[in-house]
């Protein structure tokens, strides 16, 4: 980053306000989203997922409402803990991705853990079913622990504590050395979605179960700030796009279904929701230096779930994908013009990594 | 038939290195030769295996993997001959010793004769290595610094990138490759994935038409023009 930015700039802005920080490897940018809207009214946010500092600067500046929910980069949350003093942190997952800039997934767990254990009040909002996040969130004074789906554990298999193995055992996991799952969560999202015990009906109008467990956690976030879980939920319903993703786009001639994933995690969540109905699929890879410049993490997706479908291969590192779904056994096309990809009646699933999508959200419109 | 046994994926495997396993599995059964991929877990016992492959790991994992090694036959089975590809963690684990945290050493398998130290810092990004008349390409991600110790020949020349120490990569015994290349890095080299499977299957292959030999030439003429 070019601009540096002084904490106490950061400081200033966010005095007299009531700061809510979102932060976790996948789901942030939605998280925020879903903390907004269901706050209701005006609310301060970098909503174009301009997630350190500048941006956060830039956000506060704009505006002078009281209530704000910033995106917060993982790498940059300590900083910005210090300096903003938020009433609430919520952490969602933590996992791998673009290990090539922020080297190792524990280190990170060690520095939130490291900014989480001072004296000062903030709840800290966290998803109990990841290992990791709760290793940083069980630092701080005040946790609300929420009991959430979660599907990726590849990298909480040891103990973030001592490093021997965590058992899994159906909902729950724990350590020889004694670190474990928490059990006094209070909110808990199985079927239905249960805050301090009072059900809240949830109909998100954008797909996905990691959707449920990011709303899970944004309405438990606006109990502590006030807002009824039921009237958080309702306004939540209105939300049917995030920056592009989600929603229905058009391009020359074709509609899309633009979806953004940006890691093994992030995929696996997506790949979850695609209807085994053996539709084309459109898959874009790029690697340049906002992705992390080593598509490694290709190997850690279980494209295999794709078998039946035909993926048409797009972005810079089309080849990485094409090799990775040759053998995976996934039909496949390599694309080196985008003007022959087939123009269909229904609309195309397009799933891309983050400057992929964005090139396919500028070239695309909203239909 | 040929069984292919990943150690630990769930402690070595930060990187896709799982991919390792799957190529070498998909390019023997593209020749029609039976092959079983088995993931070893950390409660498993070591398996026969015809080969055993090492991944990456963070340094916490890449600990405790390494004692649960110790303890395993896996030692006594290299020394008697049994093939590895190792990449990254897993080619310090197989040394002497490494140094990871700070500067506490720790003590490897010990079978072969390299020293791993903590370089004054990382080295991230995309590599290449001449092995023979070929180009090895991949990524790498680490801090290590490897001293190799006769006869313990390295398995390339470093044209880009750091490797062991800015000169050469990894290192090659009768039966170990071992890389800083880390992840999939048969997947960026069939030739490599070919090579390793026609010597543990001990008889030349037949070539094979694959998407992969696109990629490679395609990171080839990325690495040389930048």
């Amino acid at each position: 980053m070019g601009l540096k930015i002084s904490p106490n700039l950061l400081a200033y802005l966010a005095k007299g306000r009531t700061v809510i920080l979102v932060s976790g490897t996948n789901g942030k940018t939605t998280t925020t989203a879903m903390v907004a809207a269901g706050w209701g009214g005006e609310v301060t946010t970098n909503s174009t997922g301009a997630n350190m500092p500048a941006g956060h600067v830039a956000a506060m500046a704009a505006s002078r409402g009281v209530r704000v929910v910033l995106e917060v980069d993982e790498a940059w949350l300590p900083e910005v803990v210090q300096s903003v003093h938020p009433a609430i942190v919520v952490l969602l997952n933590l996992s791998r991705d673009q290990l090539d800039r922020a080297n190792e997934v524990r280190q990170m767990a060690e520095r939130w853990r490291a900014c989480l254990g001072d004296a000062d009040s903030r709840v800290v909002i966290a998803n109990a079913n990841d290992p990791l996040v709760v290793y940083a969130a069980s630092a701080a004074e005040n946790v609300r622990w929420c009991d959430v789906p979660t599907l990726w554990l590849a990298d909480a298999r040891s103990c973030p504590k001592c490093t021997k193995a965590l058992v899994h055992q159906s909902s729950a996991w724990h350590c020889a050395c004694g670190f474990a799952k928490p059990l006094d969560d209070t909110t808990i999202l199985r079927e239905e979605l249960f805050v301090d015990g009072v059900a809240v009906p949830l109909e998100l109008s954008i797909p996905g179960r990691f959707n449920e467990a990011n709303a899970a956690l944004a309405i438990t976030a606006l109990k502590e700030v006030g807002v009824s879980p039921i009237d958080a939920a309702h306004r939540l319903k209105d939300l049917h796009g995030v920056a592009g993703r989600f929603t229905l786009r058009k391009w020359e001639g074709r509609r899309l279904q633009l979806l953004l994933a940006k890691n093994p995690s992030g995929f696996e969540a997506l790949l979850s929701t695609i209807a085994d109905d053996a539709s084309d699929i459109w898959v874009a890879i790029n690697a340049r230096i906002a992705d992390g410049r080593d598509p490694s993490w290709l190997y850690d997706v279980p494209f295999e779930r794709l078998r039946g479908h035909r993926v048409w291969c797009l972005g810079d590192r089309r080849l990485d994908l094409a090799t990775r779904l040759e053998y995976a056994d996934v039909d496949f096309e390599v694309v080196d013009d985008i003007d022959v990809l087939p123009v269909a009646p229904e609309p195309v699933l397009l799933l891309a990594n983050y400057t992929a999508f964005s090139e396919w959200l500028t070239r695309s419109s909203l239909c | 038939m040929l069984r292919i046994a990943t150690l630990f994926p769930d402690l070595l495997g930060t990187y896709g290195d799982s991919g390792n396993g799957l190529v070498l599995a998909q390019r023997a059964r593209a020749r029609g030769i039976n092959a079983i991929l088995t993931p070893v877990e950390l409660d498993d016992e070591v398996p026969d295996a015809s080969i055993y492959l090492l991944g990456g790991g963070e340094d916490g994992p890449q600990r405790l993997a390494c004692d649960l090694l110790a303890k395993s036959t896996f030692p006594s089975r290299v020394r008697d001959g049994a093939y590895v590809l190792a990449v990254c963690a897993g080619l310090q684990i197989l040394g002497q010793s490494f140094s990871i945290e700070g500067d506490e050493e720790y003590e490897g398998l010990g079978a072969v004769d390299v020293v791993t130290r903590r370089g004054s810092e990382r080295s991230v990004g995309e590599m290449s290595v001449q092995v023979g008349k070929k180009l090895l390409v991949g990524f790498e991600n680490h801090g290590g610094v490897t001293a190799l110790h006769a006869p313990t020949n390295p398995l390339g020349t470093i044209v880009r990138g750091r490797g062991n120490d800015g000169v050469v990569d990894g290192y090659r015994t009768a039966n170990i490759w071992a890389t800083y290349a880390h992840g999939p890095v048969l997947a960026l080299n069939p030739w490599l994935a070919d090579e390793i499977l026609a010597t543990v299957l001990g008889y030349e292959l037949e070539p094979i038409e694959s998407v992969a030999d696109r990629l490679y030439d395609e990171r080839c003429a990325a690495l040389s023009s930048r």
